[in-house]
């Protein structure tokens, strides 16, 4: 009955459609190249800018690198030679990165565990959502906490003043954990099914199955979390800053004061003069974070490469 | 039927029933599994046959909210009533899914997990019997020489008869076989009955099976599953041939299912 009253035949409804999916098509695929294209512009200039800043200190102000990187003595504007020596700030980066990681990896992969194993309704209920609002404390919270709690109760019951390098793992310990703890809970949850009933049906308890199947199964995503981990406390500065005590020396003890590549940018980057050496010092610790920073996703790429399930 | 008489009865169900939650899923269900044989399972999909063999490893277990009465015996011990060693029951009865699922390891390690898992650390005892077991499942000739790379980057039908020999070197009695070739071409299907066939002389198994011509090409006895009834379950011959329920008649012969 529609038919007779329709006046536009099959084929003219097809090209109609066609002309449309293809307007649509375009118009589409243009949307997602252009947000393509700028995130690369983007990644791009900021490497290339701050490559260009960073190498200042040794083409213009004909600083040696190599006294640069291994140098231990920081001394930019105090009296005497000035001398620019970034190695105890290198070995507190990877220390509070490292140490952090150290401790939030087994945390982390245990709670993920609980949560794809062991308990998932609770997990998901409870853990998942209560992780998710870790995330989303700002990084200056967490500082502030480090600072009128974690330091007192420091200096109070342990060696030292309190700022410490300790302190500084502490904060970045609870402040990457959920990075860890999230990634490493999908890990664990994309794991097939049929791993978990081949194994029990082989006789192989639930703690077996974990350890024995699962965890190796998803161990190349399991060093993902953890190297995430890691990237995101060896960016952060601010809470760090706040806990560390950013002295120059390199720490005895992981009771004295430290400081890291981002603490002593933040410190210094607002009081420096735009274009004098002890910025153009400034701007190379910020190109060394970045390539450090590529390192960690180098690995990160590489371990997603080996992933076997 | 005389050679019935000097079979081993490996599991003797008597009147399970069984629910999910408050869904019925088996009802009355009876059937005895000889030693030395195949029984294979039919029906059409969610008949409760894949229950049902999930039930004699007791892996029906992993599932919330199921619950069972009746008996399910097992070499005379009932596995619903007596608190049974889940460890001991599974390394007994060894059970092979649809897809081949073998562990992101290596061969070796694939069929050795079981072992290791129940008490055995020698290496020589353990090479015996990854080489055992290998050559059971005709795979030993295909992979003797990559025994240490991954169990991923064999072909599916080699998967399915890797997991069958790692069913294997737990060294059963029963292997309980979940549409093991679904998933298979047909020359990978060929190649794991005759492994069946090849297996029910030392072994009893019990197949769930959508195929109705693996069913009787296969199998000694076979049961028809219709909504979580057994409707009829006899010598294979004799249920394929001359059935004597009309349903049985109805399914085998295709009008329905």
């Amino acid at each position: 009955m529609a038919k007779a009253t329709v006046n536009t035949s099959a084929e003219d409804r097809l090209i109609l459609t066609n002309k449309n999916r293809r307007w649509d098509e375009v118009r589409g695929r243009s949307l997602v190249t252009i947000c393509a294209i700028i995130m690369i512009a983007a990644t791009i200039s900021v490497t290339v800018f701050l490559a260009q800043k960073g190498l200042q200190s040794f083409t213009v102000n004909n600083i040696n690198p190599i006294a640069y990187l291994t140098s231990t003595n920081w001394n930019p504007v105090g009296s005497g030679e000035a001398s620019y020596g970034i190695f105890p700030f290198i070995f507190g980066s990877l220390a509070v990165t490292f140490l952090s990681a150290l401790v939030a990896a087994p945390l982390g992969i245990g709670a993920a565990i609980f949560m794809s194993e062991i308990s998932p309704r609770f997990g998901k209920k409870v853990l998942q959502p209560v992780i998710e609002l870790l995330v989303g404390i700002p990084s200056v919270v967490y500082g502030f906490i480090g600072l009128v709690v974690l330091v007192p109760l420091v200096r109070d019951n342990l060696p030292g003043i309190g700022f410490s390098l300790f302190a500084g793992v502490v904060v970045l310990t609870v402040m990457i954990l959920p990075t860890v703890t999230t990634i490493a809970t999908d890990a664990m949850r994309s794991l097939p099914d049929s791993l978990r009933q081949g194994s029990m049906a082989l006789g192989a308890t639930r703690w077996q199955t974990i350890r024995k199947v699962l965890i190796p199964a998803a161990l190349p995503s399991l060093l993902t979390a953890i190297v995430l981990g890691m990237a995101r406390a060896f960016g952060e500065a601010l809470a760090v800053q706040m806990v560390i005590g950013n002295s120059r020396d390199i720490p005895e003890t992981i009771f004295d004061t430290s400081a890291t590549l981002t603490t002593i940018v933040t410190l210094n980057i607002g009081h420096t003069t735009y274009g004098s050496i002890e910025n153009n010092t400034l701007w190379s610790m910020g190109l060394i974070l970045l390539v450090i920073s590529f390192l960690f996703i180098f690995i990160v790429r590489y371990l997603s490469g080996r992933r076997k399930v | 039927m005389q050679a019935a008489a000097t079979k081993e009865s490996i599991f003797q169900v008597n009147d399970l029933n069984l629910w999910y939650d408050d869904y019925h899923a088996l009802k009355d269900v009876n059937l005895e599994a000889l030693n030395n044989e195949i029984y294979a399972i039919i029906g059409p999909s969610g008949c409760g046959k894949s229950t049902f063999i999930k039930t004699l490893n007791l892996m029906i277990n992993t599932v919330p909210g199921v619950r069972m009465t009746g008996e399910i015996n097992y070499k005379e011990k009932n596995l619903l009533d007596s608190r049974v060693d889940l460890v001991d029951l599974r390394r007994n009865v060894g059970m092979i899914f649809q897809k081949g699922n073998p562990f992101p390891q290596s061969i070796y390690d694939n069929i050795v997990y079981g072992p290791k898992i129940h008490g055995i650390k020698k290496k020589s005892e353990l090479d015996e019997i990854v080489e055992t077991t290998l050559k059971d499942v005709a795979l030993w000739d295909e992979v003797k020489d990559r025994l240490k790379s991954s169990a991923m980057g064999l072909s599916g039908g080699q998967q399915q008869r890797l997991c069958i020999a790692r069913a294997l070197a737990t060294k059963p009695d029963v292997v309980l076989m979940d549409e093991p070739t679904s998933a298979l071409d047909p020359i990978s299907t060929l190649k794991i009955e005759e492994l069946m066939t090849e297996l029910k002389k030392k072994y009893c198994i019990v197949i769930v099976t959508h195929n109705m011509q693996q069913a009787s090409r296969i199998s000694d006895k076979t049961a028809f599953f219709l909504h979580g009834h057994v409707v009829e379950a006899t010598e294979t011959s004799k249920l394929f041939s001359n059935p004597e329920d009309k349903r049985t008649e109805d399914y085998i012969s295709g009008r329905f299912g």
